[in-house]
């Protein structure tokens, strides 16, 4: 039996993330890691008259993790900063198309959270950490 | 077969649950272990037949709870070989009997400037109390190296004794490699240069015969439910004329003789240390245990789980794409296998294993530095008990293999 999580789309994002790398002309950034598994996400955003014009990640970790952020990076893309800050649990299991569970779904919110920070540095304000996994 | 494996598996009635449909196969031993009927009963017994305070009450609960109460701890003196169960002080785990000696023994007799010895394979618990000791008291740690193979450096370890540390502490086995360090030998050179010697058994206790007098430690912290018993009960080992010669942390009941509005006597060995109503059930499920294990046999236990980890590391090596980590000597090493699979991070597999009924541990095994030695940023680890059969090794195997497969590895 192949676990839900790990199937054909999430392994192709982690195998081939989208949009990795350096972003030219980003207007802000964020890193952050979780320490319980040494996964590390740091993304870069240019924010233009509310719509995130463009986002990149770079990092290492497990596929849950690293392919979020992949999916994350083309999600968002062009999308109005406001829909991206209120992206929540839920739409992220939607987005992967799998719940990974409750122990691994901290791997997938990792890539959300830094990128709501990012944002948030790109908007001059920030996020207080308990309103980010709302 | 030096354990009957298959009788000892009915002991164990959670052996019998599946998990997505499989049979579980359980292989995170050294986070915690199984527990058996003996104990689940001895616990369920005392809360049935004798529930009441320890050393409190005349009356007849009381006495009974005391004396089954008592019985355990002279039962873990023997098994550890202890001289006497006044050497024994029961704590809530191996975290807090490392953390009594860095606060009590350790406290009152370093000095600003003085030296303690660790290793590089230290379990966070034997990292941490220290460090925040130096903190304190301004004290210098140093760390043995470890070999690639995940052995201690000799020479490493020659050098730095030779600093006169005042504490020697390390684990006797390592929770994320396996290795068996040679405490004895490590212990005799470290009290030639004037060490006071403390060894993290967590790791070797459940599973091979261990005894204070042979390993010549000084303090030895050990933990109930790696070794069949409930969470919440651990065992600080300590030399009696240490111990006396050692204020209490905690102050409260249990651990005076009297008290007087202007000061209080503190009470005898072991009670001195163990402030307040103890975990009684953990103590009486500790007892059980112990019985349990001494009824096998240490030496058997440590003769079954070399074969297993003979036979696991055996099939692992073949497996494509498989990096063992720790020594291959089967003599200097414990039934715990850690391991990476390709470029598959140790959270995956352990999501892909668990679809199988497998449970191993994945991470880095609250042993950070330990990782950063070997510079990966996780392993998996599998590790055994006396349940465990070649048969489990094989399913693992298969689950890897399929894992690889998922993976393109």
């Amino acid at each position: 039996m192949t676990p839900d999580i790990y199937k054909e789309t999430i392994l192709d994002h982690y195998r081939h993330p989208r949009n990795y790398g350096d972003l030219p002309n980003a207007n802000a950034q964020a890193r952050d890691a979780n320490n319980l598994c040494g996964d590390v996400i740091e993304m870069q955003v240019r924010i233009n008259a509310k719509m995130i014009d463009d986002v990149s990640f770079r990092g290492q970790g497990c596929a849950i993790s690293m392919a979020t952020a992949s999916m994350l990076t083309e999600f968002s893309k062009g999308k109005p900063v406001s829909e991206v800050k209120k992206l929540e649990k839920d739409d992220l299991i939607k987005l992967l198309g799998a719940d990974p569970g409750p122990a691994r779904i901290e791997c997938a919110l990792l890539a959300l959270d830094v990128l709501k920070t990012a944002i948030s540095a790109g908007q001059g304000t920030k996020v207080p950490k308990e309103e980010r996994r709302k | 077969m030096t354990l009957n494996v298959t009788k000892i598996r009915t002991d164990f009635p959670i052996l019998k649950r599946k998990i997505a449909g499989k049979p579980l196969v359980y292989l995170d031993n050294a986070a915690t272990s199984q527990k058996p009927k003996a104990v689940i009963a001895a616990i369920d017994r005392y809360y049935q037949e004798y529930n009441a305070n320890v050393h409190r009450g005349v009356h007849r609960l009381s006495e009974e709870a005391t004396i089954a109460f008592e019985q355990s701890r002279e039962k873990f003196a023997r098994f550890i070989g202890a001289k006497t169960s006044k050497e024994i002080i029961f704590v809530r785990n191996a975290t807090e009997a490392l953390n009594l000696v860095a606060l009590t023994w350790a406290r009152a007799n370093l000095r600003s400037g003085d030296r303690i010895l660790l290793t590089e394979m230290e379990h966070h618990s034997n990292i941490v109390p220290w460090q925040m000791l130096a903190k304190e008291k301004g004290l210098r740690i140093d760390y043995v190296e470890i070999r690639d193979d995940g052995t201690l450096n000799w020479e490493n370890f020659e050098q730095l004794i030779k600093e006169r540390p005042k504490i020697f502490s390390l684990a006797h086995v390592s929770n994320a490699l396996g290795t068996i360090n040679p405490v004895r030998q490590m212990a005799r050179e470290a009290h030639e240069m004037g060490a006071t010697v403390i060894v993290d058994a967590a790791q070797s206790v459940p599973h091979m015969p261990v005894n204070v007098a042979d390993l010549e430690c000084d303090f030895l912290a050990a933990s109930g439910h790696k070794m069949l018993a409930p969470t919440g009960i651990g065992m600080l080992y300590g030399r009696q004329d240490l111990l006396e010669h050692t204020e209490p942390l905690m102050g409260g009941g249990e651990m005076i003789k009297e008290v007087h509005l202007q000061g209080a006597r503190w009470n005898d060995l072991p009670w001195k240390f163990e402030a307040g109503t103890p975990n009684i059930e953990g103590v009486i499920g500790l007892g059980a245990a112990v019985d349990y294990l001494t009824k096998l046999g240490m030496q058997n236990v440590r003769e079954h789980e070399k074969d297993i980890t003979r036979y696991a590391i055996e099939r692992l090596a073949n497996v494509k794409s498989l990096a063992l980590y720790g020594t291959r000597e089967i003599e200097k090493r414990g039934a715990v296998i850690s391991f990476n699979l390709g470029d598959i991070h140790a959270h995956d597999l352990a999501t892909i294993l668990d679809t199988q009924g497998i449970a191993i541990r994945s991470g880095q095994h609250c042993a950070e530095p330990l990782m950063e030695r070997l510079k990966v940023p996780a392993t998996s680890r599998a590790s055994f008990y006396i349940y465990n059969t070649r048969r489990e090794a094989d399913i693992l195997v298969r689950a890897l293999e399929k894992a690889a497969k998922m993976f393109k590895i």
